[in-house]
């Protein structure tokens, strides 16, 4: 080595810059492969709402439809599971639903548009799954013997009452969701849209 | 033992050996080959419990070979067939039903997929028994806390393409784990499943990563994991370095040539390892619903989870410990912070090098203190992952708090236990009968 101990700094610098210009290169080239992960277009557009008719829906039944890839429970409520609501502003962890978890429409004692029809997303707010009917009063159906129904969630063990509002100490941290949703008629639901025609 | 310092082959005059000789003017076969087998020397005394790194590799190469004929079959595809079936898990039954010998390769890869989970836990607890991740073999421990990573990360990956229920629910929640870190979370569960919900994209991408990623890094990773110890040699029982007692021509006194001496004995543990994987793989290839969890028997339903959702019981104890925590702390929700300790159970591990302060490697001279916390860690760690095939309950909850606390402080308070133990003297050379 001729040279040794002595440093070519022009050199050096060139070393550097096309070290700095060939990383920025290889960084560029990972945007097509990071973006190519992203929901593509189609899923994007995947989003349409649904309209369901619930004139068959009758009280305490239950059914569920799907949106955008989700299940959205529609419960035709009683009396008897209205009335249990208020009883339970101190057991849920949200009683008066002031997490932004559904339409300013449905911010209300029944978290719904018509008090007795519930639209919820049946996805639990923990960890995703779908939590179960467990309507019966009681411990007929393996709840707690003072239970006035609900839904469980089969993988953690969270509770919701009848306006999807989440149990204290439970791992769902918020109330399920509300989707948007509009009335096209007195027994026909537009799911995914607030506005008639829109 | 670097390659460069064997001597490279000289023909004899035969065929072969000028072939040989050809070659290795070009390439170093007889240097590899003497380097990693037949001049490797290991300690003469390994036991029952050094099978397990011979036959991990023997999974690995299962798990690949099945694998590669699976791929003929299947069909990563979420949308329904005409009967109203996804045509992933259609293919799934096609290859059981009308594949010819499909259901046999099918069932070596599943039963595949629980043997190695087996295999690498005995595998690392021999690592725990006799001190194998101490110095100088740091290295070769942390590539094999990377090859558990990523083996976790096949495993979670291959289950979710038959697309039945336990594997879409299972994907839905551990994905959604993601969304627990703040800010960034919502988008990196977003990128990993490819859209709002798990769907054909999460199916797609997973079996890319499944196929073709990991298995890649994971293929790496053994090679570095094996090269590493070959640098440094193998530990033993007696947690002696027999490199330290050379005779007169540098080999180590208590070492044997791993070929033909651990080829031969390693063929004997591959032979009763084939014998038991046999027995499961055609008389309980579900494993009584723990290697194929029943759910999965039904296609995925993205509207309704099944009423008992638990992951594969390689994961449960580090879904116990995600359970465990139910406490939220410095204004995150408790979620995060189960993610935090699931993932800190695991990784933990990379620092058991650092952590293990005792004077001795191995058990054999260690004290009543890590023989008592070793038994009461692998007692906590069979009560995780049996809870964790459980429905969540009040009493399983408190139990498996216990349980994760003394994980933690299992490897957290190690510094200063392994320490305080009384220790009995070390030999300078192994202990063989």
């Amino acid at each position: 080595m001729s040279n040794q101990g002595k440093m070519d700094c022009g050199r050096r610098r060139l070393v550097v810059a096309t070290a700095a210009v060939g990383g920025v290169g290889a960084v560029a080239a990972l945007v097509p492969f990071v973006s190519s992960l992203l929901p593509s277009e189609r899923a994007k557009a995947a989003g349409a709402p649904v309209e369901v008719d619930i004139s068959k829906l009758e009280p305490g039944q239950m059914m569920t439809v799907e949106w955008r890839g989700k299940p959205v429970w529609i419960i035709n409520r009683t009396k008897e599971m209205l009335d249990t609501l208020p009883k339970l502003a101190d057991a849920v962890a949200d009683p008066k639903s002031e997490k932004d978890q559904q339409p300013a429409y449905a911010k209300n004692d029944t978290r719904s548009v018509k008090p007795e029809i519930m639209v919820v997303v049946g996805i639990c707010t923990h960890l995703g799954c779908s939590p179960s009917q467990k309507f019966k009063k009681g411990a007929e159906e393996g709840m707690p013997g003072d239970w006035l129904g609900g839904f469980l969630c089969p993988c953690h063990g969270s509770t919701f009452d009848f306006a999807g509002r989440v149990y204290k100490s439970k791992p769902a941290p918020t109330n399920l969701e509300v989707p948007p949703h509009v009335y096209l008629a007195d027994t026909r639901i537009l799911i995914g849209e607030d506005k008639k025609g829109a | 033992m670097a390659a460069g310092n064997f001597e490279k082959y000289k023909s004899d005059g035969s065929l072969a050996g000028n072939a040989l000789e050809w070659v290795d003017a070009r390439f170093p076969a007889t240097a590899m080959w003497k380097g990693h087998l037949s001049e490797y020397y290991a300690p003469k005394n390994f036991n029952f419990w050094y099978f397990f790194g011979s036959l991990a590799l023997l999974v690995l190469v299962i798990q690949i070979v099945t694998g590669i004929f699976l791929v003929m079959h299947y069909k990563p595809d979420a949308a329904l067939n005409a009967n109203g079936v996804p045509i992933a898990f259609a293919s799934v039954e096609y290859i059981m039903r009308d594949v010819p010998g499909g259901w046999l390769i099918r069932y070596m890869h599943s039963t595949g997929a629980s043997a190695f989970f087996i295999v690498v836990y005995l595998h690392m607890f021999r690592g725990l028994l006799y001190g194998s991740y101490r110095k100088p073999r740091e290295l070769t421990w942390l590539f094999g806390v990377g090859i558990f990573l990523c083996l976790m990360g096949e495993a979670f990956f291959g289950y979710l393409l038959p697309w039945g229920q336990m594997s879409y629910w299972g994907a839905q929640v551990i994905v959604n784990l993601f969304s627990a870190i703040p800010i960034i979370g919502g988008d990196l569960s977003l990128i990993i499943r490819g859209d709002f919900v798990v769907g054909d994209a999460t199916l797609n991408r997973f079996f890319s990563f499944h196929v073709i990623a990991f298995p890649l890094v994971l293929i790496g990773l053994v090679a570095a994991h094996v090269l590493a110890l070959h640098e440094t040699g193998s530990n033993n029982p007696d947690g002696v370095e027999i490199k330290a007692n050379k005779d007169e021509n540098g080999i180590p006194r208590d070492g044997i040539p791993f070929h033909p001496y651990y080829t031969v004995k390693d063929i004997v543990g591959v032979i009763v390892f084939l014998m038991v994987f046999s027995a499961v793989m055609f008389w309980a290839p579900e494993g009584g619903g723990y290697f194929l969890e029943t759910p999965n028997f039904y296609p995925a339903d993205p509207l309704k989870t099944p009423p008992h959702i638990a992951p594969v019981w390689y994961f449960t104890p580090f879904y116990s410990i995600l359970r465990a925590v139910t406490y939220p702390l410095f204004g995150l929700d408790a979620k995060f912070w189960g993610v935090v300790a699931m993932g800190a159970s695991v990784v933990i591990f990379a620092f058991l090098p650092w952590l293990d302060r005792s004077p001795v490697k191995s058990i054999r001279y260690r004290g009543p203190i890590y023989k008592t916390l070793l038994t009461i860690f692998v007692i906590c760690f069979f009560i995780l992952g049996y809870l964790g095939t459980l429905s969540p309950s009040p009493m399983g909850e408190l139990i498996s708090q216990i349980c994760s606390v003394f994980y933690f402080g299992f490897f957290l308070a190690m510094p200063w236990w392994s320490r305080m133990d009384k220790f009995k003297p070390v030999p300078d050379r192994v202990t063989f009968k």
